[in-house]
């Protein structure tokens, strides 16, 4: 235990003693997702005030909200009535801490998105709640510098690049932006996008002759990328600003842009590469801890979070989609509607080639990603020699594979026992 | 009461409270730092030095000190002998030169951002008076000079007043009788400094160097707010080891790192600047 966490530990103590005389009733649902003010406030009135009993809604950042959960583990008494979080927060939980959920009578539309919530073992750890995904957005005074003969819905990276480079030439700017900043989800792009589009696969082709044509071609990208974007977290800010025109970034994290200003934007699908138009889920489960003090209250909250005019509200307050089947409104948001159209065409194009979470690697979700942005920040920002980088960090990466045992997920090829890196 | 046990008791309730929540935690700090699954281990430490940011961290770190506390030491001297030569408004001043002192340095961070970031004051500034066209992008990765040399005026516009008010009041405490005693021989405002000042002030001295290097050696929100990840330093890795990688015992072992290099320091200095046995004031 750090310091902090004691620190945090004896917080959180007398702020249960404090919870626990005044609302004794309302079940905690603590989770990571809708943080910002606006969503937290919508989840409270527009989502959680239809539930029978009372919902005292609390998100946080992800490291106070493991290190409260865990407090509450250790001492084996709690108050958090339910979780909402990320798929790879609760991979990095041990699934005996999570309630077995396979006797709920809710569970998601797509069995990829329940088999993943079982975490590995042979139970529901974790009930899908939501989704998103990430996608392209630009600012609509950069169309007319779209590359002749590029349909902005089936972009290729070097049709990308070409837009990028005509944009930078014409305002004398360069105007992609990417969020590379501290709270920037780029390590995303690596995973789901830039590998899979290029090299069709993470793991196993991390290190290939493909992988150094990829960040060749991301090189290339970020010499007409806004250079600020090491400091750009949430990308709706800069299109808004108009500090980049182009922007990469996750659906939810765009939104604040299209319902501004909605006809100043518009949305599309991810670029291909030579081995097809990568792009990646983002889930979100709800779960119950051990130590939930009414376990049944817990799960009728689940319930009622499932149901398809509670997602369709969680939809509005969090531009995060349903998923359960649901007939969506024709009234929904602007983003809603740009986002899910995006989403739609990525999915359906011819050469789709959608990949999974990364799955398996447990508490070392964060070790993974690190590979990843080391990666960028060595070859793209320190200018290092790609090959020798990939050479370098491929140890690193294969000693998580290892330790964690975790099997290759799409579009990796599958494997037995640890996804190898070749 | 008995006099003689009065002062432990007084002093008992800081003594538990110290224990309980510094001594405490940082045993189990330590106990984490050397342990991994299976028993003790040098581990955590073989991970956290091997890590390639570690020499760069650990650079910039002790780069941003140097850079810094010099600066420091010499702006609170001069400060604090001007406030000491003062007659009228020397407590208003004081309030104004320690203003910095009240703000969060997490706030500090943030006000030098607004001020150099690309819609920031300098950029509106400079636009205005000609000198450039476009606004400037003075904290990007291309201009690692500037983002050191805006994290290093931050931190001294910040904490430079901490060492202000303990060079004051040390300074407060030289009898008027040697400075007398020094110009009825002749020796002008320069001498008096060096030969004067200087030495009497040496246990403040050493108390506002101390403070101030092992604070330089934690520094983390404002490079957090001006650097971002562009700038690592041993803080900041320590933070991501916590929160990002979840990885508590890697955490504790840079801890325990930073530690060390502040024991270090502390020891260095407490040596340089040793007052003599018997020469007290």
């Amino acid at each position: 235990m750090s310091f902090r966490c004691h620190v945090a530990g004896v917080v959180s103590a007398v702020a249960i003693g404090l919870s626990a005389t005044g609302a004794q009733a309302d079940i905690l649902f603590w989770s990571t997702q809708a943080k910002p003010v606006e969503e937290a406030q919508a989840m409270r009135e527009q989502v959680l005030s239809g539930f029978s009993g009372g919902v005292d809604y609390q998100p946080n950042d992800g490291g106070p909200w493991l290190t409260r959960l865990k407090a509450e583990l250790e001492s084996g008494t709690g108050t958090i009535g339910v979780l909402g979080a990320l798929h790879g927060d609760f991979a990095a939980l041990d699934p005996d801490d999570l309630i077995d959920l396979d006797d709920l009578g809710v569970k998601a539309a797509s069995e990829t998105f329940n088999t993943l919530a079982r975490l590995g073992t042979d139970h529901m750890q974790y009930v899908p709640w939501m989704q998103a995904s990430y996608i392209m957005a630009a600012n609509r005074k950069a169309l007319e510098y779209l590359p002749e003969g590029a349909d902005i819905n089936a972009l290729t990276y070097d049709q990308l690049i070409e837009w990028a480079a005509n944009v930078h030439e014409a305002t004398g700017e360069p105007k992609f932006g990417f969020p590379a900043g501290p709270k920037g989800l780029k390590h995303r792009f690596f995973q789901g996008y830039l590998y899979p589009s290029f090299t069709n696969g993470v793991v196993r082709t991390f290190a290939s002759d493909d992988a150094v044509v990829a960040w060749e071609k991301m090189r290339e990208l970020w010499s007409h990328t806004n250079p600020a974007s090491t400091n750009f977290s949430f990308m709706q800010e800069q299109l808004l600003s108009g500090d980049a025109w182009i922007v990469f970034d996750h659906t939810s994290r765009l939104a604040q842009a299209f319902n501004e200003r909605p006809d100043e934007f518009v949305a599309f699908p991810a670029p291909a590469g030579p081995k097809g138009r990568g792009f990646m889920p983002v889930l979100a489960g709800l779960a119950i801890p051990r130590t939930a003090p009414d376990v049944e209250a817990s799960k009728e909250l689940v319930r009622y979070m499932m149901r398809p005019e509670t997602q369709i509200a969680t939809l509005r307050a969090t531009n995060f989609f349903p998923v359960v089947d649901v007939d969506l409104p024709d009234d929904l948001p602007p983003a809603v509607k740009a986002a899910g159209d995006a989403i739609a065409r990525m999915s359906a194009a011819p050469d789709a080639n959608p990949g999974l979470l990364p799955a398996g690697l447990g508490d070392k979700g964060g070790d993974f990603n690190r590979v990843f942005v080391d990666t960028f920040e060595r070859i793209v920002l320190a200018g290092q020699d790609i090959r020798a980088v990939l050479d370098e960090q491929k140890q690193r990466l294969a000693q998580i594979m290892q330790e964690t045992g975790a099997p290759c997920w799409a579009p990796d090829a599958p494997s037995e026992g640890a996804c190898p890196v070749e | 009461m008995n006099a003689r046990l009065l002062p432990y008791i007084l002093i008992l309730p800081v003594t538990l409270f110290l224990c309980l929540f510094f001594l405490y935690p940082f045993v189990l700090v330590a106990a984490q730092a050397f342990t991994t699954g299976d028993g003790f281990s040098l581990e955590n430490f073989r991970e956290v030095v091997g890590y390639w940011k570690f020499p760069i961290s650990l650079k910039n770190t002790l780069l941003l000190a140097a850079a810094v506390v010099p600066v420091q030491l010499a702006l609170a001297l001069l400060m604090a002998t001007m406030v000491n030569r003062m007659r009228r408004g020397r407590d208003l001043v004081l309030y104004i030169w320690t203003i910095p002192l009240g703000i969060s340095d997490l706030a500090a961070g943030m006000i030098w951002l607004a001020i150099f970031e690309q819609s920031g004051f300098l950029n509106t500034i400079l636009g205005a008076v000609g000198a450039i066209d476009r606004p400037v992008n003075f904290l990007s990765y291309q201009h690692m000079g500037v983002v050191f040399l805006a994290i290093a005026l931050a931190e001294i516009w910040r904490a430079t007043a901490i060492m202000l008010v303990i060079l004051v009041a040390g300074i407060g405490l030289i009898p008027k009788e040697y400075y007398e005693a020094a110009e009825v021989f002749g020796a002008g405002p320069w001498q008096r400094f060096r030969r004067i000042t200087l030495p009497l002030l040496r246990p403040s001295l050493q108390t506002a160097l101390v403070l101030r290097v092992i604070l330089a050696f934690e520094v983390f929100a404002v490079v957090a707010a001006l650097g971002g990840t562009l700038f690592p330093v041993l803080m900041s890795e320590t933070y991501a080891y916590q929160f990002d990688l979840l990885d508590s015992g890697a955490a504790a072992a840079m801890a325990l790192i930073i530690l060390a290099i502040s024991i270090a320091s502390t020891l260095v200095i407490l040596r340089v600047l040793r007052v003599p046995k018997g020469a007290s004031i």
